[in-house]
């Protein structure tokens, strides 16, 4: 299958490796990865924030830019959120029938990474190998807006080695909630702070997610806490796509995962 | 029109208020405590029921048809309510709906030749919102809370935390002390049932004594001209049953069509709100009856604010509140800061969205960003207000607002905005920007992360860690690495 890849922007930016390890795990499955160079920014950070205007040419372009993908895979549940909640209504707002026509084209071949992997290519066994103790944090916007419902958990459960345990207060939000975490810094942290210690009570050794956005959260406040001494007994944050890319033959670790703690 | 929220104009913005009861951690462990205690609550009760999506849809319908048809099912309560012997009155904002009752309160008071002019008062947020006891107080008018909580938040010269709970803040032994002082009292036990009867024997003797009695409504029965209350106290039921007069302060959204209607919202109220099956009191009353109960019943059907809402669809389904807490026992954020940081008296999720509309997003600007957008709020809401989307919606009229303003139009986030907007538009400058930032980091880099990041991702350095921007973009490793193949 041909599988168009939106990266979302502080993806590429910021966490480049979950893009590496989608492309390579579809390739492994025997697909064909296609990257649109132009594409930027879905406009979520505009639109939620209440810049409207702004995220709209965003919305246009991006539509515009996969107008040929026939399967378009999203490894950032809150993206897809955004187009599947929001793009409908920024149309009937505005009053454009023919973007109305383009969003109704673009949203059926959108899919979110764990929807596409059980969903779409219709498997919940990768050929993943990850001999780890592994926790789930399910992100607001792919519980409550995409209903993921157990994708993730079985696609987990079907990795081979891996130990997936549950966390208490799973439903709870991490407190990033985009320019949430910058404008209500203070209380976004007291709401993170409940988060981790969920995460540590499951003494699992990886938090998983399909957001990254959550995770660089929980991957600050737990090195803020560390004091950015010592690695052992940290816990790693890592996309789902991550863990599914892990082989035998390429394993990922922990040590790659690691801050870079020596100075620059 | 003078419309006014409580005393949200005074108040500061949602994270300065945040920021000193975050320090607080006996209110924020008593917050905790109280919220989880309701919200397991009231999923024990919801999920035994199999319909309960269906009553979500069926109240959001009545809701919706009410709201378009407000004048026709106003005029038609009005009509039975009068019919049935009740006076109705019509407030357009706070200082009406005070004038109103002031001036009902002290005829009745001279028609009982009391000389000192007292109310006993029950499950009224109303009128918190247009600041009634202050306005009666000036008069010379005593008014007495008699919902317990309610009377815990004037005794302790308090404002309400909470929709449903509004002492919620406190535990039992903040209120043990409190009713030391106020009633008197040399000894008292610790149990919640000293509390109770220290309460009870208290609050009898006024509704013994008081002959005027103010009460909200949860809803006005169109086609009947009823109000009904409901509570878990009986306190309810003393006040609206006991005085001579009664007073029944009622906002223009509380109008529902027919008595039939109570079906599916008596049933998504009390699960919503307290996680009771029934509510203990449901007091229905219609007109006067001679011999029994009130002689003297009067509604003032209050607006302030509300039909500026009514225009925009997305605003207007604000209105379909019935005001039960359920978003606020599951805001992560409400969780954290309880009741006062809204700075209004209507928090959590609705408060966020309410406050800001009804004062014309006059104040309370920083309420719509007060969430982090989870979701949990409309996931519960039981006449399924999307609360998200509303303060997004919300939201872009803040921004609109600054944007037509120079100070906001030249502020550090506008200004940032309107960058990263151009910059998405633009891909090659959006690479060089990549490059840019991974440049220009160095400058803030210590030890693999980014500290005292200046402007607004101060905000997030102060908290928590960032890791310094990798040596690659993911675009800059395809196209290394995967272009001749695409």
């Amino acid at each position: 299958m041909r599988i168009h890849l939106f990266i979302a922007c502080y993806n590429d930016t910021l966490f480049p490796r979950t893009g590496m390890a989608v492309v390579n795990l579809l390739e492994r499955l025997g697909h064909e990865v296609v990257f649109p160079l132009a594409q930027t920014c879905c406009g979520q950070m505009h639109y939620n924030t209440g810049y409207h205007q702004e995220a709209m040419p965003l919305v246009k372009r991006l539509m515009e830019e996969f107008r040929d993908a026939e399967t378009i895979v999203v490894p950032s549940a809150s993206c897809v959120a955004m187009m599947r909640d929001h793009y409908e209504l920024m149309a009937h707002n505005a009053n454009d029938a023919r973007m109305m026509e383009e969003v109704k084209d673009f949203l059926p071949r959108v899919f979110e990474f764990s929807e596409l992997i059980t969903d779409k290519l219709g498997l919940t066994d990768v050929g993943a190998y990850f001999p780890h103790k592994v926790t789930y944090h399910p992100s607001c916007h792919s519980l409550r807006l995409l209903h993921v419902g157990d994708r993730p958990i079985r696609l987990l459960n079907g990795v081979e080695g891996l130990q997936y345990t549950p966390m208490e207060g799973a439903d709870q939000c991490c407190g990033f909630g985009g320019t949430f975490a910058v404008k209500n810094a203070e209380v976004s942290s007291a709401m993170l702070t409940d988060k981790i210690t969920c995460v540590r009570k499951t003494s699992a050794e990886f938090v998983a997610a399909l957001d990254n956005s959550c995770l660089m959260q929980i991957d600050g406040g737990l090195h803020r806490e560390s004091g950015g001494r010592g690695t052992e007994g940290r816990i790693r944050p890592v996309h789902l796509a991550e863990i599914l890319n892990s082989t035998k033959a390429n394993p990922l670790t922990a040590e790659s995962l690691a801050w870079d703690e020596v100075s620059a | 029109m003078s419309v006014r929220v409580g005393h949200t104009a005074e108040k500061s913005a949602f994270p300065i208020l945040a920021h000193e009861i975050l320090k607080d951690q006996q209110t924020r462990r008593n917050v905790r405590h109280a919220t989880d205690v309701i919200r397991a609550k009231r999923a024990l009760r919801v999920e035994e029921m199999p319909d309960w999506q269906e009553l979500r849809t069926a109240a959001h319908a009545i809701k919706t048809h009410t709201l378009l048809h407000l004048p026709h099912y106003l005029q038609q309560f009005e009509k039975n309510c009068i019919a049935a012997g009740g006076q109705v009155h019509w407030a357009r904002d706070a200082d009406e709906a005070n004038a109103i009752a002031i001036r009902l309160i002290q005829a009745a008071a001279k028609k009982q030749g009391t000389s000192i002019a007292e109310v006993i008062k029950v499950k009224t947020m109303t009128s918190d919102e247009i600041g009634m006891n202050s306005a009666l107080e000036k008069n010379n008018i005593t008014p007495w809370e008699t919902d317990l909580a309610d009377m815990i938040v004037q005794m302790g010269n308090d404002e309400p935390s909470h929709i449903v709970v509004p002492a919620l803040h406190k535990n039992r032994h903040q209120v043990r002390e409190l009713f030391l002082e106020h009633m008197k009292l040399t000894e008292l036990g610790t149990e919640a049932e000293d509390l109770t009867q220290a309460a009870r024997h208290y609050l009898r003797k006024k509704f013994l004594e008081v002959g005027i009695g103010i009460s909200g409504a949860n809803f006005a029965i169109a086609e009947t001209g009823s109000i009904c209350v409901v509570e878990s106290e009986g306190n309810g039921r003393m006040c609206v049953t006991m005085p001579q007069t009664l007073i029944s302060l009622v906002g223009i959204e509380k109008v529902i069509p027919k008595f039939q209607d109570l079906e599916v919202f008596l049933q998504l109220l009390p699960r919503s709100a307290t996680g009771e099956r029934m509510n203990p009191y449901n007091s229905i009353w219609t007109g006067v009856e001679p011999g029994d109960g009130p002689q003297e019943f009067h509604v003032i059907l209050l607006d302030n604010g509300r039909t500026r809402m009514m225009a925009n669809v997305r605003e207007r389904e604000t209105l379909n509140c019935i005001r039960c807490g359920a978003c606020l026992n599951v805001c992560p954020v409400y969780r954290e800061t309880g009741g006062h940081a809204y700075g209004s008296i209507y928090s959590g999720p609705i408060g966020a969205i309410l406050s800001p509309q009804l004062n014309g997003m006059q104040h309370s600007r920083s309420l719509p960003y007060a969430s982090s957008l989870c979701g949990a709020c409309y996931e519960v809401c039981p006449v399924k207000i999307n609360i998200p989307e509303t303060l997004i919606h919300l939201r872009g009229k803040v921004v609109e607002q600054d944007q037509n303003s120079i100070t906001g139009m030249f502020s550090q986030e506008g200004m940032g905005m309107k960058m990263a907007a151009h910059l998405f538009e633009h891909p090659r400058q959006y690479e060089a920007a990549q490059r840019l930032a991974r440049t220009g980091q160095g400058l803030f880099e210590k030890d693999g992360k980014l500290v005292n990041l200046p402007g607004m991702a101060a905000g997030w350095t102060q908290f928590r860690d960032l890791r310094a921007l990798p040596q690659q973009t993911f675009r800059e490793w395809w196209k290394q690495n995967k272009r001749n193949k695409a």
